[in-house]
């Protein structure tokens, strides 16, 4: 369906990702491993062009990318997943001619139908994330399904029941949940830690948060900034009085 | 059908099957050893995912890990047994049967150990059967064996053993669950790649303060609270810092010292006497303290003696000596290591030393963890709590690939031992079978009588020698290794010089040697420096009989990799999910603090070509050669089911064998037993692993906890229960200085003495980088380093379909503000130039980088052709290596002599020594954006070719949907 | 965003098609040319065929051509099938009309009112085409204002003047006719003019700071994108051109669809039919010359606001 679903209910649950670029080191686990569940999974395959070749591209749900922010040494390195923020205002759905996109009312998800999609890319651009992935080989469009045949999946234990990115993330950077239910574990995080919404003024209301990096306990000694051990009567600094405290030690093995 | 058409439903299988079947493994597309599941459907692999229950990594799985798919279906796999055709590098081969194969080569083996077994230099990358391929030289009889240690970490796990006995490497971590403050020094991914990352994810949460010491800010260091962007080799001035402040303020735990170092052990001073700075010794060879409640020397190794740890003392010979401790201060408290001078050495500005100085009292002191666990320590006293000092720290390459490394490395360790933070809660934690003493008590085996025709060596070829009679010298101080290892050069280099093999042999230097046999290691690639070089030794011909210098090559590897067409034999290995392998207690285990583990890989598929795994070819080889080991008396092979048979059956002594699970007949045995030969289904039912948890009263205080102890004396992990103490003052060092200075029977050669003297200090010291010596620095103002991409294993993942999208090729990294004073921008191309060669490459700039430095990716570059990749992949026209601009040697000395680029304690090759001046490219050079050198492309090989150009990995487990299905293969 | 040849060909040649038919429908419907047959035969003829062309390339770059009927579907949201639908029904007041014109001979009465319905109708379908791209808030330089109005404008001034040329050919030339060319040239001319200003000094809808939501830190910049050779968003949405190039080709544009057009009506259209004819020609060829280079700039220098996660520093 086209059309968005009806404004948000309260019981309807909007599920996304929340992404801790505080702890996120950029391995790109998440990236591959999504790669590996969905290429034999919903939207098989996801294809690679040229993979041995001169100009090698493929079709990946989920992307690394790597930013700096601030200049000099107060700089932050800050690694970036990017993958479909399930948005609410989902324009890449409302501009699809065929209604092979559709964001699920049940639960927020978005996805492609293949069977209706006639690939004419309208919604790769309208998606301002950079979220869609054409495959040129089957000429549909596919994007990040949020693991739709994992999250529900009976013939996997309960607790293996979240994307794959998610589940296999060392850093724990990745937490997936019901953005619309304020007292999930990931609206608490997102409420917790300042969660933001990636460019909020285009109005697409993106499911997906981000945490941004935790201030630094950068200078924090005892007493702060400039901080330093007060030295022990230390008359002489390279004298042998330098060593009188501990000369009379009672140590004992 | 207007249904379908307005409102096109999708028909989703929310509940598929992953597979039909799911086998347990180890990962290996890198040296972590996680535990995975295999999903197989209809044979081929649907999906791999890391094992929840696994003490590895607990569930996750890294980048690497998730692409093992692609590795397995590499299209660079080998196929058949190679016998080189076209001249060596040509990469023109037969294809032959293994039988022949094996002929060959155990012909020419056999002729060799029957007349000099040194003839034979087998060295083994990174290799995670090191029990087996060590144990075979040895059998064999060949001194020249190590594996890749020397040049991977070697100060890491020297430094460690000699002085604390366990080390960073992977045989420690640090207490994640309680530190409060950590310093990570020079670490981009590490052996312990998922641990890490899983344990930092714990401080961030856990609100512990992360100090990353790190010229470079990518990975682990984005996400630290504090970056400390420190000048290359550099960290040991800037650790002494610290320790100068400590001892200043006396903020110690001198408790601690006197307990569980060597701190209050009596040192003599006799300046000029043969045994001046070596320990005070009683009658049976005691060390020595002088008892506070007696008045006088006693035991120091006795409980209940009251040490005295400053003060000069009169022995009983009438000479005086010094408490270790008293020597340590009085070098560390003077100006000369304190903030400024670390300073102006190091680029961190004093100010930060101070402030980081007082974070770690803080952390260790006011934050003091008190454990209610009940504890007996080695002397069998009841110790009522474990007191904890929440100060943990991890180094690794940045700290271990300088020619510094060792004594920086021992710094770190000065530095945990004086917080009081090694293997307590909050700190740093031994992984069992650590500690050990220090050093481990094992010898190197190979000293010029212990080699002989047809006959094993007495021992392993690696070891620890204590001083100078441990060397592997002859009388004139002659190596009498390939590699020079445990000679004068590098005495105390417990892992082999791997990366000096190819050059001295080459040389014939000290000796010539017939057969080179190399397994898992790039060496005309990314493992050696000087590669461009390197590639002509290993192709160069002697004038006279036009034979190669390097007579005959035997090669192992998976798949056509760069070295493969040097090789006379190739002998074709299997994928890691294709094997049975073992990781081993007696080689690099994945023990936690907590306990014990070991690990098995169990084919999951079977190999579709006519390869064989490398430890089954090594044991066929042995029965060949009627190693005794691997053969019966009756001339029959010992193993004759391969390495499986070989895990099981092999016992190094009784009860200890490859593995320590489930032994003994019925399996009711842990660590130690019988040979239980339903061992390996017990490996398989239990996920491929076995672990065994601590109780908690022996899970801290490891050195010296009795309970500990004995549980490890009765593993065979350590000899006997005896408390282990930690070495701040190191006596071997010692030794080998007091041999530089003229004493006792084994001196070095005289050119090699002022090194020999200068470098074997026993406390840690700090000098510039051996690159960075003699001014050098003004002609080449940058330090140039690599570090680990996480998402790529060296030059392994390149022939990976996903993971080489990821980096396809790389550029050299520089500081934005340094590289626009010189006049650079984004994107340029610019020349790299050593002292040594120079290379053309495309830069990129950055924030994060320390404004002396340039970095790049390390073995992203790639030689046209190799990896079976197209001869014009990103990875030859556009990567580059920096190898090609590093030195295995170092500049001449006056006579001449060039030293390896190597620490000159432990021969750990110097790859971050590196010094370089860069140079933008004319408009001429750069109008062609290739990176220089350019090799000729090396023919492509390999098992499967794809047929087009596309590749539909999983299209055939698509699921079906609605009625026109996928039409995918 | 990457100029597709199928796109610029389908809008282009649609624009020029729909402009031709509109002003075919509305001057023959107001009496403002005669019934002759073949002349309604080729006008319309030329202006179908343009359409019918323009569509069929429209799905040459479609994955699933055959699934195209599936893109009638959702016009209650989507402008592109709106535009579908709407392309398709034009088809039905275009037969009627061309009936009435060639057939029945006559364009009065009901036909008459077909003919303004198929005017209606083609305003309507260059509409929603321009509507598709002004919708896109990804898309600065298109979610603009003058988006709409551009795409009327020169499906307009295409569609003049080609029916320029073909009034001289059939002699039904007129002032109006001229008229109706020198006032689209005018308005295309004022409407690309400020689009261009407006594009040029228009902030983008987001910047790397809003798009990472790390703008507390500071300055943020692109360190390393997330694969090293370019993936389909950067091929379809990353394509930029060099400011040199967008001046060079804004003059081209500016000659070929305004300053020679506008020289040679004014010149030729009351001039002797060996002149006026291939005047007018020339000015129609030169005009669609400028138009496929104006909407090359269009998709050329649009920039999507993705590109900001890899490196972009404005949107
Ligand atoms: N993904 C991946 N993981 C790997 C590997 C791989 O190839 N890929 N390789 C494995 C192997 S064999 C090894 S040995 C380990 C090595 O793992 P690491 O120890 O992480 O080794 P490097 O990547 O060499 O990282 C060295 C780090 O030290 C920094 N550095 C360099 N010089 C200095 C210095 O003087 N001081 C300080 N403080 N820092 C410095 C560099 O910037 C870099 O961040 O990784 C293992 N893990
Ligand atoms: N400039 C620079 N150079 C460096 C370093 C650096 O930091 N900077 N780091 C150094 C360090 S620490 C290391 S450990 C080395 C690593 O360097 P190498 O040990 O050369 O590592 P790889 O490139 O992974 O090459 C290992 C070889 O093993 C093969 N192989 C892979 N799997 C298998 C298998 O299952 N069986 C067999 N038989 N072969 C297999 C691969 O195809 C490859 O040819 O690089 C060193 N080189
Ligand atoms: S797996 Fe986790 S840490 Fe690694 S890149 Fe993805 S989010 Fe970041
Ligand atoms: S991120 Fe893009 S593809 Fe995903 S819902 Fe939002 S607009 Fe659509
Ligand atoms: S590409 Fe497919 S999903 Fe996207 S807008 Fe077109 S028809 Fe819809
Ligand atoms: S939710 Fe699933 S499809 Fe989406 S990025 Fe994560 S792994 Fe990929
Ligand atoms: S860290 Fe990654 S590659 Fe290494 S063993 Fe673990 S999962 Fe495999
Ligand atoms: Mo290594």
């Amino acid at each position: 369906m086209t059309l968005l679903p009806p404004r948000v209910q309260p019981g309807n649950a909007q599920l996304g990702l929340v992404i801790d670029l505080d702890t996120c080191v950029g391995c790109h686990a998440c990236a591959v491993n999504c790669k590996e569940w969905n290429t034999g999974g919903h939207s098989a395959p996801l294809p690679d062009h040229d993979p041995y070749g001169a100009d090698p591209n493929g079709v990946w749900f989920n992307r690394i990318h790597t930013f700096e922010a601030g200049e000099g040494t107060a700089s932050r390195t800050v690694h970036f997943p990017r993958s479909c923020l399930h948005c609410e205002d989902a324009a890449c759905v409302s501009v699809c001619p065929t209604g092979a996109s559709y964001k699920r009312e049940e639960d927020g998800i978005v996805l492609v139908n293949e069977d209706a999609c006639i690939g004419c890319k309208l919604c790769s651009w309208a998606c301002p994330y950079g979220a869609r992935e054409y495959d040129t080989d089957a000429g549909v469009m596919k994007k990040c399904t949020l693991c739709i045949d994992r999250i529900y999946n009976e013939n996997l234990a309960e607790e293996d029941r979240v994307p794959a990115c998610v589940s296999t993330c060392p850093a724990s950077a990745r937490h997936f949940g019901d953005l619309n239910d304020p007292d999930s574990e990931v609206s608490q995080l997102v409420s917790e830690r300042g969660g933001k919404e990636l460019m909020p003024e285009l109005g697409y209301k993106p499911v997906n948060r981000y945490l941004p990096p935790r201030a630094a306990k950068k200078e924090q000694g005892p007493s702060g900034v400039g901080a330093s051990l007060p030295p022990l009567a230390d008359l002489a600094p390279d004298g042998d009085s330098r060593f009188l405290r501990w000369v009379d030690r009672v140590l004992s093995r | 059908m207007p249904g379908d058409f307005l409102n096109p439903e999708e028909r989703i299988d929310l509940s598929p099957e992953i597979g039909d079947e799911t086998k347990t493994t180890t990962c290996y597309m890198c040296a972590c050893r996680c535990g995975i599941k295999v999903h197989l459907r209809d044979g081929q692999i649907r999906y791999i995912e890391g094992n929840k229950d696994h003490p590895v990594n607990k569930g996750v799985l890294c980048g690497k890990g998730s692409a093992g798919i692609m590795q397995h279906y590499s299209p660079a796999r080998l196929t058949k047994p190679l016998k080189r055709k076209g001249p060596r590098g040509s990469g023109e081969f037969e294809e032959i049967e293994w039988d022949e194969a094996l002929k060959i080569v155990s012909a020419r083996l056999a002729k060799i150990r029957a007349e000099d077994p040194r003839k034979l230099a087998f060295f083994t990358g990174r290799d995670q059967s090191q029990a087996l391929t060590g144990w075979w030289a040895s059998q064999f009889g060949t001194p020249n064996h190590a594996a890749h240690g020397g040049f991977c970490s070697v100060n890491m796990a020297a430094a460690g053993l000699y002085t604390i006995g366990g080390s960073f490497w992977e045989f420690g971590e640090p207490d994640w669950e309680r530190t409060e403050y950590f310093m990570m020094f020079g670490v981009a991914e590490d052996h312990d790649s998922n641990p890490i990352k899983m344990g930092l994810s714990t401080l961030k949460e856990r609100g512990a303060k992360f100090v990353s010491i790190n010229p470079v800010k990518t990975g682990y260091s984005a996400i630290a609270d504090e970056w400390i962007g420190i000048k290359p080799g550099t960290d040991g001035a800037f650790v002494m810092a610290l320790i100068h402040e400590l001892l200043h303020a006396d903020k110690i735990d001198l408790d601690y010292l006197v307990r569980y170092t060597n701190a209050p052990w009596l040192v003599i001073r006799d300046p000029g006497a043969a045994d001046d700075g070596l320990f005070a010794r009683g009658a049976d060879g005691e060390p020595l303290c002088w008892d506070n409640n007696t008045g006088q020397v006693a035991d120091a190794r006795l409980a209940g003696v009251a040490p005295k740890v400053i003060g000069e003392v009169t022995l009983d010979d009438g000479r005086t000596a010094v408490p270790a401790f008293q020597l340590m201060a009085d070098r560390y408290m003077d100006t000369n290591y304190g903030p400024e001078v670390a300073a102006l050495r190091s680029g961190v500005p004093a100010h930060h030393i101070r402030r980081i100085a007082a974070e770690l009292a803080e952390a260790a002191f006011d934050k003091e963890i008190v454990l209610d666990v009940e504890w007996t320590d080695w002397a069998g006293r009841t110790q009522d709590k474990m007191i904890g000092r929440p100060v943990a720290m991890h180094a690794m390459r940045g700290i271990s690939a300088h020619s510094n490394g060792f004594h920086t490395c021992r710094a770190i360790h000065v530095l945990q031992m004086l917080l009081g933070t090694i293997d307590v809660p909050g700190g740093f934690r031994f992984k069992p079978p650590f500690p050990r003493p220090c050093p481990p008590p094992q010898k190197p085996a190979g000293k010029p009588g212990q080699v002989q025709p047809d006959t094993p060596l007495p021992g392993p070829p690696l070891g620890f020698p204590t001083g100078p009679e441990d060397l592997l010298v002859d009388a004139d101080g002659t190596a009498q290794r390939i590699d020079k290892a445990y000679s004068w050069e590098a005495p105390v280099s417990a892992h082999g010089l791997m990366h000096m093999v190819i050059t001295n042999a080459w040389k014939g230097d000290p000796y010539p040697i017939d057969t080179l046999f190399m397994f898992m290691a790039n060496m005309s690639w990314n493992s050696s420096m000087n590669t461009s070089g390197v590639i002509d030794m290993l192709t160069d011909r002697d004038a006279e009989t036009d034979d190669y210098k390097i007579p005959f090559i035997v090669y192992s590897d998976a798949y056509w990799s760069e070295t493969v067409p040097y090789a006379d034999i190739v002998l074709p290995d299997t994928t890691y999910l294709e094997r049975w392998d073992c990781i081993s207690l007696l080689d690099r285990p994945i023990c936690s603090a907590d306990g014990p583990a070991d690990a098995i890989r169990q084919p999951v598929v079977q190999p579709d070509r006519d390869v064989r795994a490398f430890q089954s070819v090594m044991l066929d080889l042995g029965a060949r050669l009627g190693l005794p080991g691997m053969t019966n008396e009756d001339g029959t092979p010992k193993f004759p089911g391969g390495y499986p048979d070989y895990l099981v059956n092999h016992e190094r002594a009784p009860g200890i064998g490859p593995l320590a699970g489930w032994r003994g007949e019925k399996g009711d045995s842990d660590g130690t037993g019988a040979v239980n030969p339903d061992q390996l289904n017990r490996y398989i039912e239990n996920g491929c692993f076995w672990s065994h948890e601590f109780r908690e009263n022996q899970r801290y205080y490891k050195h010296a906890n009795r309970d500990y102890l004995e549980y490890a004396a009765a593993a065979g992990w350590i000899g006997s229960s005896d408390q282990i103490v930690m070495q701040l003052y190191s006596e071997p060092l010692q030794k080998f200085r007091l041999a530089a200075q003229g004493h006792g029977d084994i001196r070095p050669p005289e050119q090699h003495r002022v090194r020999v003297g200068g470098y074997f200090d026993p406390l840690p010291t700090w000098y510039r980088p051996l690159e960075s010596q003699d001014g050098i620095e003004d002609e080449y103002p940058f330090y140039a380093l690599t570090q680990r991409p996480m998402a790529m294993y060296h030059s392994w993942g390149s022939q990976n379909a996903w993971l080489r999208q990821i980096h396809t090729s790389n550029r050299l990294y520089m500081n934005r503000n340094k590289a626009e004073l010189e006049g650079l921008q984004d994107d340029d191309w610019v020349w790299v130039i050593s002292y040594h060669s120079r290379i053309k490459v495309q830069i990129r700039l950055m924030e994060g980088t320390q404004q002396d430095t340039v970095w790049t990716w390390n073995a992203i570059g790639k030689r046209s052709g190799a990896w079976n990749l197209d001869p014009d992949a990103p990875e030859a026209k556009k990567g580059f290596l920096l190898n090609h601009v590093i030195s295995e040697l170092l500049p001449p000395k006056e006579n001449g002599y060039r030293y390896s680029n190597s620490d000159p304690v432990t021969g750990q090759a110097a790859w971050y020594d590196l010094r370089v001046r860069i140079e933008k490219a004319e408009p001429g050079d750069a109008a062609d954006e290739t990176t220089f050198p350019q090799f000729e492309a090396q023919p492509r090989r390999g098992g499967h070719s794809l047929r087009d150009n596309i590749l539909r990995y999983g299209g055939l487990f698509k699921p079906k949907r609605s009625k026109n299905d996928g039409d995918c293969q | 965003m990457h100029p597709a040849y199928s796109v610029i060909f389908f809008t282009t040649a649609s624009g020029a098609g729909y402009g031709l038919i509109f002003l075919m429908a509305l001057f023959g419907a107001l009496d403002g040319v005669p019934a002759d047959p073949w002349f309604g035969a080729v006008g319309l003829g030329l202006g179908a065929l343009l359409i019918t062309s323009g569509l069929l390339s429209s799905t040459a770059h479609l994955g699933h051509p055959e699934r195209a009927w599936r893109a009638y579907s959702q016009w209650k949201s989507s402008w592109l099938s709106r535009e579908g639908v709407l392309a398709t029904a034009t088809y039905v007041p275009l037969v009627l009309t061309a009936w009435g014109w060639v057939i029945a001979k006559s364009l009065d009465g009901k036909f008459a009112f077909i003919a303004a319905v198929l005017a209606m109708m083609c305003l309507l379908t260059v509409h929603s085409t321009g509507m598709i791209y002004a919708t896109l808030r990804t898309i600065s330089a298109w979610h603009n204002k003058l988006t709409v109005p551009g795409y009327l404008c020169f499906a307009l001034l295409s569609g003049a003047a080609w029916f320029h040329a073909l009034a001289q050919v059939f002699g039904y030339q007129t002032p109006e006719v001229a008229l109706v060319v020198i006032i689209a040239l005018f308005l295309s001319f004022y409407i690309k003019r400020k689009y261009w200003r407006s594009i040029d000094t228009q902030p983008g809808p987001a910047t790397p700071e809003s798009a990472t939501g790390l703008g507390d830190l500071g300055k943020v910049r692109l360190l390393d994108p997330p694969t090293m050779t370019e993936n389909f968003v950067q091929r379809e949405m990353g394509f930029s051109i060099a400011r040199k190039h967008t001046h060079k080709l804004r003059r081209i544009c500016f000659f070929t669809y305004f300053l020679i057009p506008i020289v040679l009506t004014g010149l030729t259209s009351s001039a002797q039919p060996w002149l006026a004819i291939p005047g007018t020609l020339i000015a129609a060829i030169s005009v669609s010359v400028g138009v496929v280079v104006e909407r090359w700039l269009f998709f050329a220098e649009a920039k999507h606001v993705s590109m900001l996660y890899y490196g972009a520093e404005t949107s």
